[in-house]
């Protein structure tokens, strides 16, 4: 058994499992956007707001942000093990990158307040 | 008559700073065919320092697995015409180091084999007297899985070996992992699966075949890997 502390699921199947179920979140989220600008016709300030003043359209665009969040955490953990040898480098990068999407995630969650 | 060139990876750590490809002619009557491993012999009786590993060869032993033409191969059982080509590259197997020549260290391929405790375990306390009986049905689970001959051309194909040697059990390791999980002889299931439920040791593995590609007995080790995926994950679920 490999022990590693960097990942974000607690072993092997809970990292495999959380990544194909954010995935499919994210794949949904990609699929409903798609929709709405494929059959909204003029893209203005009111119906984009409108939009998002649903409390299931900021439930919905926040559980995305955390599925981004924790699928972008495994795979450039997954990445960096295998391209990046030297560990304090790693390390780093995976720092960068951790911090970056937790930046992402709240600022989602600021902007959905204010909506 | 027809001349064949040979592009083979030469290094000799006690005499070369660096690796070199060394180019070689062999002449073959147009009425034959020669394995690779017979013309590596033929090549060896011109140049006696061109060092290789054979034993059997008849594709048995997994002695003289090897890099030929950008694909990893048995030379015993790989014809010179199946190249398809006059020019023959031929390199050691990737990811491992070189020894000399086309004889690399297998010691990481190896430990990873002993990892998955390739032996029946059986913790009966009362063993039959002759022998552990099994249905022709679960005897058939095994086929596909006990005829690996660990020549290492599948996990030295696999880039996830190749990045975590040290922590992804790879292509070979896994197959015969999944022979002893599927044993119904076995009672040390849980303990396997166990043992192999981390981020690396089977996960690191996304499929990209590389492994059934070159498998010169033609077994498939990706399907195996994916039951021991589904085995953990049925545990986590």
């Amino acid at each position: 058994m490999v022990n590693a502390a960097g990942t974000f699921g607690r072993s092997g199947s809970h990292d495999y499992i959380l990544l194909r179920a954010s995935s499919v979140i994210i794949f949904l989220f990609s699929l409903f956007m798609a929709g709405f600008f494929v059959s909204t016709a003029d893209v203005t300030y009111a119906n984009w707001s409108g939009l998002f003043s649903n409390v299931w359209m900021k439930v919905f665009t926040l559980l995305t942000l955390t599925a981004v969040l924790i699928h972008g955490w495994i795979g450039i953990w997954q990445v960096l093990t295998d391209y990046v040898k030297a560990s304090g480098v790693r390390a780093f990068i995976q720092f960068v990158f951790s911090v970056g999407l937790i930046v992402v995630w709240l600022t989602g969650l600021f902007v959905l307040w204010g909506v | 008559m027809k001349t064949y060139t040979f592009s083979i990876y030469r290094y000799n750590p006690d005499v070369d700073d660096k690796p070199h490809m060394k180019e070689y002619q062999l002449e073959v009557e147009d009425n034959q065919d020669l394995m690779v491993l017979e013309a590596l012999i033929k090549l060896k009786e011109k140049d006696p320092t061109l060092a290789f590993r054979r034993s059997c060869r008849e594709g048995v032993c997994g002695s003289d697995g090897m890099n030929i033409n950008g694909k990893n191969g048995l030379a015993c059982i790989t014809h010179l015409s199946s190249l398809k080509s006059d020019k023959i590259v031929i390199r050691p197997l990737p990811g491992l180091p070189v020894i000399r020549d086309l004889i690399v260290d297998m010691s990481q391929f190896y430990q990873q084999y002993e990892k998955i405790k390739p032996y029946l375990i059986n913790d009966d306390k009362t063993p039959p007297a002759r022998e552990r009986l099994q249905s022709p049905e679960d005897r058939a689970k095994l086929d596909g899985l006990y005829e690996c001959i660990l020549c290492a051309c599948c996990s030295t194909s696999c880039p996830s070996f190749w990045w975590n040697p040290d922590k992804f059990v790879g292509p070979a390791g896994l197959l015969h992992a999944y022979r002893f999980l599927i044993d119904s002889r076995d009672t040390a299931t849980e303990e396997r699966l166990d043992e192999l439920d981390d981020a690396f040791s089977v996960f690191r593995c996304h499929g990209i075949m590389n492994c059934v590609n070159v498998c010169p007995k033609g077994l498939n080790p990706t399907k195996a890997i994916g039951h021991i995926k589904s085995m953990l994950l049925s545990r986590a679920v």
